[in-house]
């Protein structure tokens, strides 16, 4: 009758997940996630795009280059709040995790079970902010669309990212480190401005932040501009994911062995 | 041919020298009823892990129904139930939910499931709470409901780990029946206990565990008949009166902090003697030995403390 559940039982613990939240349509969740990259859009896309006007040497209007940003990162972040914040409280307080060990299910599972909830969750945002940029006429090609998939695979490589910093946490405070290290990335890696900004050393620093190449993978489908750059940003951003992954199953599997 | 084989079985955990479970021996057969009885700290709980195949022993055999718990992990939890010291239940899932969805992890059906944990609430008098989140259940249901969802795999050994620790009596009485019924059903139990009670009451055989070393191991019985008299007289003296008056008495006597135990097999007879050599105890009671008064003959120390 019951056989042992294939890929350790990955699938299991996404399906727990979206079973938690039935409650919740995909589209109120949507909704919340996408209300905060909507206030960008609206204060500095609009507001600040008023005085910019176009964007030099990409030459489109102000919105529509930060948009595909603001979907990287949108995307980001959602894979971000479900691999930390979320995954601590059950592996701290409710215990989840150490309810699992005693199934078939396995930490691997469990990890990659969580990292492909992370990834399916940003999806969700990632559609409903397509929805917004196109809803707003800030679409500049068909290939925006592309924006969403380039977005899963920056929610891959943040969500494992995640997935380690919970398992390191040593409590709610250590997410604030995650915050000291996010803001800053957010602001400085290219939003709102483009990288030409920068020279020397602090552009080096700059595109060696995986949310640059992120938000390059993005803007560049968003607006058009293919090259073979962007398999580069792809490729960076699937290596880091893949270090990151590697980190975060060795330090579970540490951690529950305790 | 046994369920569980341990020799020499050890763990200790990183970072360690101390050896929480330090070379333990035992078998459990199947259908019976097996209890590791011991103080906080003795190990029972890192025994219990290494059972369900979760924790690695550090030193000597295990083998789970004949095969390797480490290696055949994966394959041997999914005949395992287990039941931890704390629940661990799932807190956004609701009663019903949190036995659909552990099932699921065992790799059943959704369809099997939807009956199984119909059956699952009525054997754990929860179908009315099928409903509700767990955060909203007291502590007896919550345990009943970590044992059904122990259960949903059919398991071949059911570990409990604590099963009534925190219950009150009632409480208890309704979960000691449960375990009965499975017992009944042809389920192998190892549980865990520092409740006397619940050791005479639930288990065939069991070992007495202190300090991650097995200090005796037979039926309840066996164990009280080995190592103390049939019967106990228990008297309370006033405060520093209680030296005096054990020595006074002399024979089988323990000085407790707040008690004297005379062990005897005629209780009676030695309560006379008592009001013979003039002595005047607060209270005296005479009753049956139990498991309590094995422990404490094996270690000097009673169980609660
Ligand atoms: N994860 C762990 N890491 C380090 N030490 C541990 C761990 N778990 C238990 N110990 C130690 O091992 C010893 C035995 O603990 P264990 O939990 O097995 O005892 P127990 O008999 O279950 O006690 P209790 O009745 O309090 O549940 C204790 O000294 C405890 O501090
Ligand atoms: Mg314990």
């Amino acid at each position: 009758m019951s056989r042992l559940p294939a890929a350790g039982g990955a699938h299991l613990v996404v399906l727990r997940n979206v079973w938690v939240h039935k409650g919740g349509t995909p589209w109120t969740m949507a909704l919340f996630s996408v209300y905060e990259p909507i206030l960008y859009l609206l204060a500095m896309g609009v507001g600040v795009g008023a005085l910019v006007g176009r964007v030099p040497g990409v030459d489109v209007p102000y919105a529509a280059f930060i948009a595909p940003a603001l979907l990287a990162t949108a995307m980001m972040n959602s894979a971000l709040e479900e691999t930390t914040q979320t995954v601590y409280g059950k592996l701290a307080f409710d215990r989840y995790y150490h309810s699992l060990l005693v199934t078939p299910v396995t930490i691997r599972g469990m990890v990659a079970g969580e990292l492909l909830w992370a990834v399916l969750r940003a999806l969700v945002t990632g559609v409903g902010f397509l929805v917004v940029i196109v809803a707003f006429g800030l679409a500049r090609s068909p290939l925006v669309i592309l924006a969403v998939p380039a977005g899963l695979l920056t929610a891959f490589a943040f969500g494992a990212a995640g997935l380690a910093a919970a398992a390191y946490a040593r409590g709610w405070h250590s997410f604030q480190y995650v915050q000291l290290v996010m803001l800053p990335m957010f602001l400085f890696a290219t939003t709102f401005y483009p990288v030409t900004v920068y020279t020397g050393w602090v552009r080096v620093l700059v595109e060696a932040l995986p949310l640059y190449h992120a938000i390059e993978l993005s803007r560049g489908l968003a607006l058009g501009e293919v090259g073979p750059g962007l398999l580069l940003n792809a490729a960076y951003l699937l290596a880091f994911g893949g270090v990151m992954l590697a980190v975060a199953q060795a330090r579970w599997t540490t951690l529950m062995a305790r | 041919m046994a369920l569980i084989e341990a020799q020499g079985l050890e763990k200790r955990y990183p970072g360690t020298d101390v050896k929480a479970v330090a070379g333990i021996g035992f078998q459990v057969e199947r259908g019976e009823a097996f209890g590791f009885l011991g103080p906080n700290g003795a190990g029972k709980s890192s025994t219990m892990r290494m059972l369900a195949c979760v924790s690695r022993p550090s030193g000597g055999t295990l083998r789970i129904l004949d095969r390797d718990p480490v290696s055949h992990g994966r394959e041997l939890r999914a005949r395992l139930g287990v039941v931890p010291q704390d629940d661990a239940l799932d807190l956004q899932l609701t009663v019903r939910e949190n036995l659909i969805v552990y099932g699921l992890y065992f790799g059943l059906s959704l369809t099997h499931m939807r009956a199984k944990s119909a059956e699952l609430l009525e054997f754990a008098q929860l179908a009315e709470k099928a409903g509700e989140r767990v955060e909203h259940l007291s502590g007896g249901m919550r345990r009943r409901l970590t044992i059904a969802r122990s259960l949903v795999n059919d398991p071949d050994i059911l570990l409990l780990d604590e099963p009534t620790t925190g219950l009150d009596p009632q409480a208890r009485h309704i979960l000691w029946d449960r375990l009965f019924r499975l017992k009944s059903a042809g389920v192998t139990l190892i549980l865990t206990t520092h409740y006397m009670d619940e050791a005479e009451q639930l288990c065939d055989r069991l070992v007495i565990m202190d300090k991650g070393l097995i200090a005796d191991e037979g039926t309840p019985r066996e164990l009280i008949e080995r190592h103390v008299t049939r019967e106990v007289l228990e008297l309370r003296f006033p405060p520093g009166e209680q030296e005096a008056a054990g020595e006074k008495l002399g024979g089988d006597v323990e000085v407790l902090p707040d008690r004297l135990l005379c062990y005897a097999d005629d209780g009676d007879a030695v309560l006379g003697r008592v009001t013979e050599l003039g002595l005047h105890p607060l209270t005296a009671l005479v009753r049956r030995a139990t498991l309590e008064d094995v422990f404490l003959r094996l270690t000097g120390r009673s169980l609660t403390d």
